[in-house]
C-alpha cells in the first residue's frame, strides 16, 4: 500500500478511536455538571453519590478521550504535511485557538474537579465542572469550525501556492461549521443520556440503588428527548446544506446516478459502482430526494455520473453509512418517547429497561458513522473543491507509516480493552453501598480512588 | 518583518513553558521507580502531580498548535522529517496518560506493575526524545527544498543529538526531584532531596558539556558573537542552574524548584536566540532553512493569532498559578485513604 492509503488508514483509526470517546464526555459532563448542582441546590445526598458514580466513570472516559486527541493534532503535521503546508493559514490557527482558548480551560480544571472536593465549597466545585463542561464543548466548536472549512472552504485566497485567509468571520461563521456543531453536539448529549439510561437501566433491572438510578434515568431522559427531537429537524436543514454546497455528497448518500427532476429516494440500494448503476433497488419513491434536497418534490438532483469518475466519493461507504445512522436517528426519539410515558412506571417495564441496555452501543455507532459520512463522503477532496486527498500526504517512507500505523493498532487495542473493561468493571459495580456516610464519603473522596 | 519576529519568540517562548510545566511531572514519573520504594511513595508521588500533568500537557498542543498557526511550512515539514521519533513521543504521552488514571482501579499487584512500567516509559521517553529533537534542530536537519527529510530515526541519534537528550533528561529529573522535595514528607522526601542533589551535579556536568558541543556542532554562538549582550541569556541561565543548589543546600525546595524553572526556560532561549530567524534549518543548504520570515503565515492570521494569544495566554497562566496555589502544600496522608 502506498503512504496515503496508509495514512488515511492510521487517520482514520486514530480518529474513529478518539471519537468513541470525545461525545461522552461532551454529553456526560453537562450530565454531572447538573447533577452536582441538584446536589448543591437540594443538599440531597443521592445526588452527590450520583454525581461520584457517574463522575468515576466519566473520568476514566476522559483520559482514554484526551490522550488519544493528542495524537491527531500532530498527525496532520507527520502525515498530512502537504495539506498542512497548504492551508495552515486558516486550519492551523483554528486549532491553535482550541488549544487556547478551550482544551487549556478543560484539562486543568477537571484536574481541580477531580482532587478538589475538600479544597473547594460545594458550589464552587459544582461550578467547576460546568466550567469542564462548558470549555469541552467549546473545544467542540472550533474542531468543528476547522472540519467545517475543510466540507465548505470559506473566507480565502489562493496565494503564495497556499491557501490564505482573507475573512476570519466568515470561517467562523461558516454556516457548514455551524450546522455540523448543532449536529454533533445534540448527538453527543444524546449518547450521553442513552449511555446513562442503559447502566441506570441494568440496576433498576437488577433492582439495587432504585431511587439514585431511576434519578439519574429520568434526568438523562430528559435530555435524550429534547436532543433526539432536536437533532431530526436539524437533520434536515444539514441535508438541505450538503446537497447546496457538496451535491456529489448527497448523490452518493443516496445511490443516485442520473441527474433529473422528481428524483427518486429509494430505500434500499446496492450501487454497482464499475457500471454506474444499482445492482439492487427495492422501494423507489419518486419526488422524495427532489423534496428533501431542496424542499421541492420537482427540483433537479445532480446524479453521480453528472461528476467525474475520479471525483465521486465511495458510493457504497457513504450510501450505507449515511443510510444506518438516519435509521438509527429514528429510532432514538422513539425510545425516549416511550420512556417519558413510562417515567414513573421505570420498574415495571422491565422489556423497555432491557431494550435500553441494549441500547447503550446504538448511539455510538450512529455518531461513527455520521463522522464515515461526512469525512468518506467529502473524498476525494480533502478539503472539498480545493485539494485533493491523494495530494495532501507527507512525503515521507512508506514503511515508517506501516509501523506507527501497527503502532496505534497494538497501543489503542490494547487501551481500548483496558479502558472497556475498567468501564464495565466500575458500572457493574454501582455506586457502592449506600450511606454509613462516613466510609463512603471517605472513599470516593480521595482522589487516590481515581488516580492512584 | 516585526511581526514575525515577534512571533519567533512566542513560538520559542511556548515550547519553553512546556518544558518548564510539563518537565517536572516528566521527572518524578521518570524518578517513579526509583524513589517510589512502597506503594504508599508511588500513590504520593502520582498525586503530587496528579493535579497538575494534564493541564502541563496542554502547552505541547498549543506549541504544536501556534506552529501549525503562525509557521504552518515548519510545522509541516518538522513533524513529517521528525515523524518517527514524534511517534514515540506521542505514544508515550498516551500509555502515561491513561497509566495515571487507570492504575488505581484495579487491586491486584501486575495490574499496577503494568501501568507503572507506563509511568515509567511514557515519561522517561518523551524527556529523552525531545532533548534529542531539539538538539538536532540546533545543528540543522538533513531536508531538501522540497522539504523531503533524508535520513532515518537512526540520523537523529548521533552524538550531539543525544547529547542534547541526557541534557533535557537531566533538566527534568532535577525539576522532578525539586517537585518532590516541595510535596512530600518523610522518607520519601529525604530520597528527593539526596536525589536531586547528585542529580544536580550530573547535570552541572552534561550542561557544561553541551554548551561547548554547541560550539563545535551547532552555530548558535553567531547570534551572541554577533550582539554579545545576549550572552547574558546564559549568564543568567547559569545562575539559575547555581541557584538551584544554593536553595537546596538551604532547604528553600520552592526556590530551588523556582530557579530550575527559570534554567529549563534560559536553557530553551539559548538555543532560540542561538537559531534566529531559522526555526527549522537544513543540514544540506543553508538557504533551503525554514526561517521566521519564508515559513510564516499571512499577516491577517499571524494578527489574528497575535490577539487571541495576548488576549487568551494570560488567563491560562492565571487560572493555573491559582491551581498550582490550590494545591500548594505538602501531599498529605489523608489524601490518600482508601
Amino acid at each position: 500500500m502506498d503512504v496515503v492509503m496508509l495514512s488515511r488508514l492510521q487517520f482514520a483509526a486514530a480518529t474513529m478511536f478518539h471519537f468513541l470517546f470525545v461525545p461522552l464526555t461532551l454529553g456526560l459532563s453537562v450530565i454531572i455538571a447538573y447533577m452536582e448542582t441538584k446536589y448543591v441546590k437540594t443538599g440531597d445526598e443521592v445526588y452527590l453519590r450520583m454525581t461520584k458514580f457517574w463522575g468515576k466513570l466519566f473520568l476514566i472516559n476522559f483520559a482514554l478521550g484526551i490522550v488519544t486527541g493528542i495524537t491527531l493534532e500532530f498527525q496532520f503535521g507527520t502525515n498530512w504535511s502537504r495539506y498542512s503546508a497548504y492551508v495552515g493559514d486558516i486550519f492551523g490557527s483554528l486549532l491553535a485557538i482550541e488549544a487556547t482558548a478551550a482544551f487549556f480551560l478543560e484539562s486543568t480544571f477537571i484536574g481541580i474537579w477531580v482532587f478538589g472536593w475538600k479544597k473547594l465549597s460545594a458550589k464552587a466545585h459544582a461550578a467547576v465542572m460546568w466550567v469542564v463542561a462548558g470549555a469541552g464543548n467549546m473545544s467542540a466548536i472550533w474542531i468543528l469550525t476547522a472540519n467545517g472549512w475543510m466540507q465548505h472552504p470559506v473566507g480565502y485566497t489562493i496565494r503564495n501556492g497556499r491557501a490564505e485567509l482573507t475573512d476570519f468571520a466568515a470561517v467562523v461563521f461558516n454556516k457548514f461549521a455551524i450546522l455540523e456543531f448543532f449536529h454533533m453536539i445534540p448527538a453527543a448529549f444524546i449518547l450521553g443520556a442513552f449511555f446513562v439510561m442503559g447502566i441506570s437501566a441494568y440496576h433498576l433491572l437488577k433492582k439495587q440503588h432504585i431511587d439514585l438510578f431511576t434519578r439519574s434515568f429520568r434526568i438523562a431522559l430528559v435530555f435524550g428527548l429534547v436532543f433526539s427531537i432536536f437533532i431530526v429537524i436539524e437533520g434536515d436543514m444539514h441535508g438541505v446544506h450538503v446537497a447546496e454546497t457538496q451535491p456529489a455528497k448527497l448523490a452518493a448518500m443516496e445511490a443516485h446516478w442520473e441527474t433529473g427532476t422528481r428524483a427518486p429516494i429509494i430505500l434500499f440500494a446496492i450501487p454497482d459502482e464499475e457500471n454506474e448503476r444499482n445492482r439492487i433497488e427495492i422501494g423507489k419513491i419518486p419526488g422524495i430526494l427532489s423534496f428533501l434536497g431542496y424542499h421541492d418534490f420537482n427540483a433537479e438532483v445532480r446524479g453521480l455520473k453528472d461528476f467525474p469518475r475520479e471525483e465521486r466519493p465511495p458510493v457504497l461507504i457513504t450510501l450505507f453509512s449515511f443510510r444506518t445512522m438516519v435509521a438509527l436517528g429514528t429510532l432514538f426519539p422513539l425510545l425516549t418517547i416511550i420512556g417519558w410515558f413510562r417515567r414513573n412506571r421505570l420498574m415495571e417495564s422491565p422489556l423497555y429497561l432491557k431494550i435500553m441496555v441494549w441500547a447503550i452501543p446504538l448511539p455510538y455507532i450512529a455518531i461513527e458513522l455520521g463522522w464515515v459520512l461526512a469525512e468518506v463522503g467529502r473524498q476525494p477532496w480533502i478539503v472539498y473543491g480545493l485539494m485533493k486527498t491523494s495530494d495532501a500526504a507527507s512525503p515521507v517512507a512508506g514503511t515508517q507509516v506501516l509501523f506507527s500505523l501497527i503502532g496505534f493498532f497494538l497501543v489503542y487495542g490494547l487501551l481500548g480493552a483496558a479502558g472497556f473493561y475498567l468501564m464495565a468493571k466500575n458500572a457493574k459495580a454501582g455506586p457502592g453501598k449506600a450511606p454509613a456516610e462516613s466510609v463512603t464519603m471517605k472513599m470516593d473522596e480521595s482522589p487516590e480512588v481515581v488516580s492512584g | 518583518m516585526v511581526l514575525q519576529s515577534i512571533w519567533f519568540f512566542l513560538w520559542g517562548l511556548l515550547w519553553a513553558l512546556f518544558f518548564m510545566t510539563d518537565g517536572f511531572d516528566f521527572g518524578v514519573g521518570t524518578l517513579y521507580p526509583f524513589l517510589g520504594k512502597t506503594d504508599y511513595d508511588k500513590r504520593v508521588m502520582i498525586n503530587s502531580i496528579g493535579p497538575f500533568w494534564d493541564g502541563n500537557e496542554v502547552w505541547l498542543i498549543t506549541a504544536g498548535g501556534v506552529t501549525f498557526a503562525a509557521f504552518p511550512l515548519v510545522y509541516a515539514v518538522m513533524f513529517s522529517s521528525l515523524y518517527s521519533a514524534l511517534m514515540l513521543i506521542l505514544f508515550a504521552l498516551i500509555l502515561r496518560g491513561v497509566a495515571f488514571e487507570f492504575r488505581g482501579h484495579v487491586d491486584d499487584p501486575r495490574w499496577r506493575k503494568v501501568w507503572d512500567v507506563c509511568i515509567f516509559v511514557g515519561s522517561f521517553t518523551p524527556a529523552l526524545l525531545f532533548g534529542v529533537a531539539f538538539a538536532n534542530i540546533f545543528q540543522g536537519i538533513p531536508f531538501d527544498r522540497q522539504g523531503v527529510y533524508h535520513g532515518t530515526l537512526l540520523t537523529l541519534l548521533n552524538p550531539y543529538g543525544l547529547l542534547g537528550g541526557v541534557f533535557f533528561l537531566c533538566l527534568f529529573l532535577v525539576h522532578g526531584a525539586l517537585w518532590l522535595t516541595v510535596k512530600t514528607e518523610g522518607d520519601l522526601h529525604e530520597r528527593s532531596v539526596s536525589a536531586a542533589g547528585k542529580l544536580w551535579g550530573v547535570l552541572l556536568l552534561v550542561a557544561v558539556s553541551f554548551l561547548i558541543a554547541s560550539a563545535y556542532s551547532t552555530r548558535l554562538y553567531d547570534n551572541y558573537v554577533a550582539h554579545p549582550v545576549l550572552f547574558s541569556v546564559i549568564l543568567i541561565t547559569v545562575a539559575a542552574l547555581v541557584g538551584v543548589r544554593v536553595y537546596l543546600a538551604k532547604g528553600a525546595f520552592f526556590k530551588a524548584w523556582l530557579a530550575s524553572a527559570l534554567t529549563i526556560v534560559g536553557s530553551i532561549f539559548f538555543g532560540i536566540i542561538g537559531l534566529f530567524p531559522a526555526l527549522f534549518p537544513s543540514s544540506i543548504k543553508a538557504k533551503y532553512s525554514l526561517t521566521a520570515f519564508n515559513a510564516s503565515s499571512s499577516p491577517l492570521t499571524l494578527k489574528i493569532m497575535l490577539i487571541v494569544v495576548i488576549l487568551f495566554i494570560p488567563i491560562v497562566v492565571a487560572y493555573q498559578i491559582w491551581t498550582y496555589h490550590l494545591f500548594k502544600g505538602k501531599v498529605m496522608e489523608e489524601d490518600l485513604e482508601y
